[in-house]
């Protein structure tokens, strides 16, 4: 379990993720913190490009063909400082603490291997099972994350899959050494609602029978309030608003998380117009002075262009970057 | 047995390139200028002989006439007889065929060991200097003409320091081993040059693709990834990168052999032409035509094997 | 042209492969030009007298068999060798586009045709189709052109069809029609400019093919005929001294060699140029 009771599973401390390259100088992430305590979902939401993937990525060191130029800030899981960890170590860890799934499950299986094989090579990389201890495990798995007739599928190859199962395969490659932590960058957003229904679902009851913690990124706020125990709302490479999702829900401080909600379906009354957020993100290679937030912001006054709010504590666990935070109800 | 409908199939398509085929190399000699008994008879005929020729070889008789004969003929594996030698031209043909075979296959062994690391590793190390100076070595390598780096081959290995023999096709297993490595080198460098840098891309693509990440995420080794992962799927297109140089690989073998003194078709393409012997000539375009076709066909077989997406209908 | 943009001369000035390509065409024009004055020596006197000389200050290429000066013959040769593959790689080029415009454009049992029969010739080793017509008309330049011809338009009417069947669904193609052009005009000027651009990257490395296949052919006694300087046709005539006088047979090589690296270098800088990418 963890390193010791009360600390929390994952601290993030000021986490800053810059991109340079010969005609580009880009801070993705801009200094971020946050916590996950043992077994709590905790949610991540923004619009695309406001570096909450950049972020997921960060955690794990993992950025294909990409790298960022530089990585600043402290990250530490279960009381170790994860800056400090060579590759070997990173690889160690990957898979069989922290597992990560991606955006589309379409195109993150292996075409050409068979789904029970690749469940069992994370076993057989992390726990040292045999071939054929491996091939029942994952057959087991297969049949965890909800995939009838577990013992025929597990040879099938991805292609014979739909999207929503191929997503439960996903799951269960990253599920198959027990992490302690899963990030899950937008899982359902390439499925069908009923599908995502589903998988968020499954997800919960995973938490639920194993204890684990669950970092969920999305840009869909409904999502989090579904399944989210806390949530961070991140727009711009910066976090703006974090607390309980009770609370930011019902109470939400900072004008980007009220825009958010409003622009849900499900808050708006009936007559009442739908209203999506006006304008667009910003340049991040060039960002706004101030609050990043504030060219489309409804109740930016002069200060929001000078000063970049600090982060306050609105109620207990609430806190919100906004310089008229207590003021908007 | 789906397996085999799909190898008929397959084989039905190809009856029209079949046909076609013959009918290139039969007009091959019947449309050139003058008359085809003067042409191979050349300086050597009176005006008996080429009488005698034109009725030995059926030339007095309609075009379309001897073309369904040359079909009858080919169908049943026989060219006519061979100017030079007086044999079936079809004999001569199997007598050649074991050395090309050897050729082309020793040559594709030494292309793919040297393509896939090479690849591989421009590929991972793309932009740095490891691929910049694989690139430069093969556009060297892909210029330098099969009959010149044959030479330089022999100046170096055979001659100045005596490795391996200057030409010739040795006696047994071993003999035709040695004498082969210098002619496969050269061919296989060649084509090196050109598949090395389709793998390149093709690993490049995968390198980029979705479950490599999750492959990463996994917590695999590099190694494992590369293997397991990345090579594994850019076999398909290994497979369809070597076909479709396989083509230049056997029309090397005319200048290899020749240059190496290897007892192969391609150099009896040059010495029958030499010599004139257009029956031998006809025979041996069929033939390497024929080569080609069937390597195609095994290379389709082989996507089938390898890629489990698609299947056998 | 306007498919080169409005910023064509930035774009050249970046491109590193299409500058040295550039130079070393120059250095080789060149060569082939006023070398063969520069050098004192004529390529065809024969002087037994200086036969087989080791490359040294008077001949640094050595000397042949027959007492000629190497390096006179190289460069000698150059001309021979280039504008012989300049017209069988020009020639085809030519055909095989105008071919492959007209199938792609027109379709229909032209192009069904068109396309069985290129699969039937491609069947053939292209090498060995070569030497085949070649081998049966007998050696000669004239004979050659006509083998090239025969043999590798194919290539350039794949790679122009293919081009073809995309461009004739683009807007500015059916808003020709809608002109009320009639297709030789939209073809040639409409569509042709867009799709010419892989025709003419792959004639860099038809190049680069024809001086191999030109040269060999110049070895096996095909190509063009003795005492004209060939650098296949040297390297042949140096095979049987190998041991003895290496150089006869290598620095032709060596210029065949740097023949094929400008034009690879060359191409991959015109497909930059052409094709900029992102």
């Amino acid at each position: 379990m963890n390193a010791a009771v009360g600390s929390p599973l994952l601290e993030v401390e000021d986490l800053r993720v810059r991109f340079t390259t010969p005609t580009l100088d880009l801070t993705a992430v801009d200094g971020v913190s946050f916590r996950i305590e043992a077994g709590e979902v905790f949610g991540l939401v923004g619009e695309s490009g406001c570096g909450k993937t950049v972020t997921c990525r960060a955690l794990i060191r993992l950025f294909g063909g990409s790298p960022p130029s530089a990585i600043g800030g402290a990250v530490r899981f279960a009381g170790r400082d994860l800056a400090a960890l060579d590759d070997g170590a990173w690889s160690a860890l990957r898979g069989s603490e922290i597992s990560m799934i991606f955006q589309d499950p379409m195109t993150s299986l292996n075409p050409t291997m068979r789904v029970g094989t690749q469940i069992a090579e994370v076993l057989q990389r992390h726990r040292g099972l045999t071939a054929r201890e491996a091939r029942a495990a994952a057959i087991e798995m297969l049949a965890s994350v909800g995939v009838s007739a577990a013992e025929r599928r597990h040879l099938d190859y991805p292609h014979a899959f739909s999207g929503g199962m191929r997503q439960r395969v996903l799951i269960a490659i990253a599920l198959a050494c027990r992490p302690k932590l899963l990030i899950a960058d937008e899982p359902t957003t390439a499925l069908d609602v009923t599908v995502q229904d589903q998988i968020l679902k499954l997800i919960l009851t995973l938490r639920n029978d194993t204890g684990m913690s669950v970092l969920l990124v999305t840009h869909d706020i409904g999502v989090i309030a579904q399944t989210c125990d806390r949530v961070a709302v991140m727009y711009a490479g910066n976090i703006v608003e974090s607390g309980t999702t009770a609370e930011v829900v019902k109470r939400p401080a900072h004008p980007y998380t009220r825009a958010l909600l409003a622009a849900l379906p499900a808050h708006t009354r009936r007559g009442d117009k739908l209203r999506p957020i006006d304008g667009e993100p910003p340049n991040l290679a060039a960002p706004p002075a101030g609050c990043r937030f504030h060219p489309r912001c409804s109740f930016a006054v002069s200060a929001c262009r000078e000063v970049v709010p600090p982060a306050i504590e609105v109620e207990a666990g609430h806190r919100c970057a906004c310089l008229r935070a207590g003021e908007i109800g | 047995m789906k397996f085999v409908w799909f190898l008929l199939g397959r084989l039905l398509q190809l009856v029209p390139v079949l046909i076609g085929i013959t009918a290139v190399a039969f007009l091959l000699l019947r449309v050139m200028p003058g008359d085809p008994a003067t042409l191979m008879l050349g300086a050597r005929g009176n005006a008996e002989d080429i009488a005698a020729l034109t009725r030995q070889l059926g030339l007095d008789r309609p075009l379309l006439q001897q073309y369904v004969g040359f079909l009858g003929d080919v169908a049943t594996g026989s060219f006519g007889l061979s100017i030079a030698s007086r044999r079936a031209v079809g004999a001569e043909l199997l007598d050649r065929l074991g050395p090309t075979l050897a050729l082309v296959g020793l040559s594709t062994l030494i292309a793919v060991a040297l393509t896939v690391p090479l690849a591989l590793l421009s590929a991972v190390r793309r932009g740095r200097w490891a691929d910049h100076a694989i690139k430069l070595v093969f556009i060297a390598a892909m210029s330098m003409p099969a009959f010149w780096l044959g030479l330089l081959l022999v100046l170096l290995l055979s001659i100045a320091v005596p490795v391996f023999p200057v030409s010739g096709y040795g006696d047994g297993f071993l003999g035709h081993l040695h004498h082969l490595v210098l002619p496969s080198l050269v061919i296989g460098l060649g084509t090196a040059a050109l598949t090395i840098r389709a793998l390149r891309s093709s690993i490049i693509g995968v390198l980029g693709a979705d479950y490599i990440d999750t492959a990463r995420a996994k917590g695999l080794p590099e190694r494992s990834v590369l293997w397991r992962h990345v090579l594994r799927n850019s076999l398909m297109s290994s497979i369809s990168i070597l076909a479709v140089h396989t083509s230049w690989v056997i029309g090397g073998t005319v200048v290899v052999e020749t240059v190496f003194g290897i007892p192969g078709l391609g150099h009896l393409l040059v010495s029958s032409i030499a010599a004139r012997d257009y029956p031998v000539v006809q025979g041996l375009t069929v033939t390497f035509a024929l080569l080609v076709v069937a390597i195609n066909l095994l290379a389709d077989v082989a996507y089938v094997a390898v890629d489990p997406r698609l299947t056998l209908s | 042209m306007s498919a080169l943009g409005a910023n064509w001369w930035k774009r050249g000035a970046g491109n590193r492969n299409l500058q040295v390509g550039l130079a070393m065409l120059a250095v080789l024009l060149l060569a082939g030009a006023i070398g063969p004055w520069l050098v004192r020596w004529d390529p065809i006197e024969i002087d037994f007298a200086v036969a087989l000389q080791r490359p040294g200050a008077a001949h640094p290429f050595g000397t042949d068999e027959l007492g000629r000066d190497v390096l006179a013959r190289v460069l000698a040769a150059t001309f021979v060798d280039l504008k012989v593959v300049a017209v069988c790689v020009v020639l085809p080029f030519f055909i095989g586009s105008l071919i492959g415009l007209a199938s792609g454009y027109y379709g229909g049992w032209f192009d069904l045709a068109l396309m069985r029969l290129v699969d039937i010739l491609l069947a053939f080793p292209h090498y060995v189709l070569v030497i085949a017509i070649v081998g049966s008309l007998g050696p000669g330049i004239a004979n050659l052109y006509l083998a090239f011809a025969l043999v590798v338009w194919i290539s350039f009417a794949r790679i122009v069809r293919a081009e073809v069947l995309v461009a004739r669904r683009a807007e500015y193609a059916q808003a020709a029609r809608l002109l009320g052009y009639g297709h030789a005009r939209v073809m040639l000027r409409h569509i042709l400019p867009n799709v010419i651009t892989p025709a003419i990257i792959f004639m860099m490395s038809d190049v680069v093919l024809t001086i191999l296949a030109v040269t060999s052919l110049g070895f096996l006694g095909l190509g063009i005929q003795p005492p004209t300087p060939e650098w296949g046709l040297m390297i042949a005539e140096g095979r049987t001294f190998l041991q003895d006088a290496w150089w006869i047979s290598v620095f032709p090589g060596l210029a065949i060699v740097y023949v094929g690296i400008t034009f690879t270098v060359l191409g991959e800088g015109l497909d930059d140029f052409l094709r900029p990418k992102g």
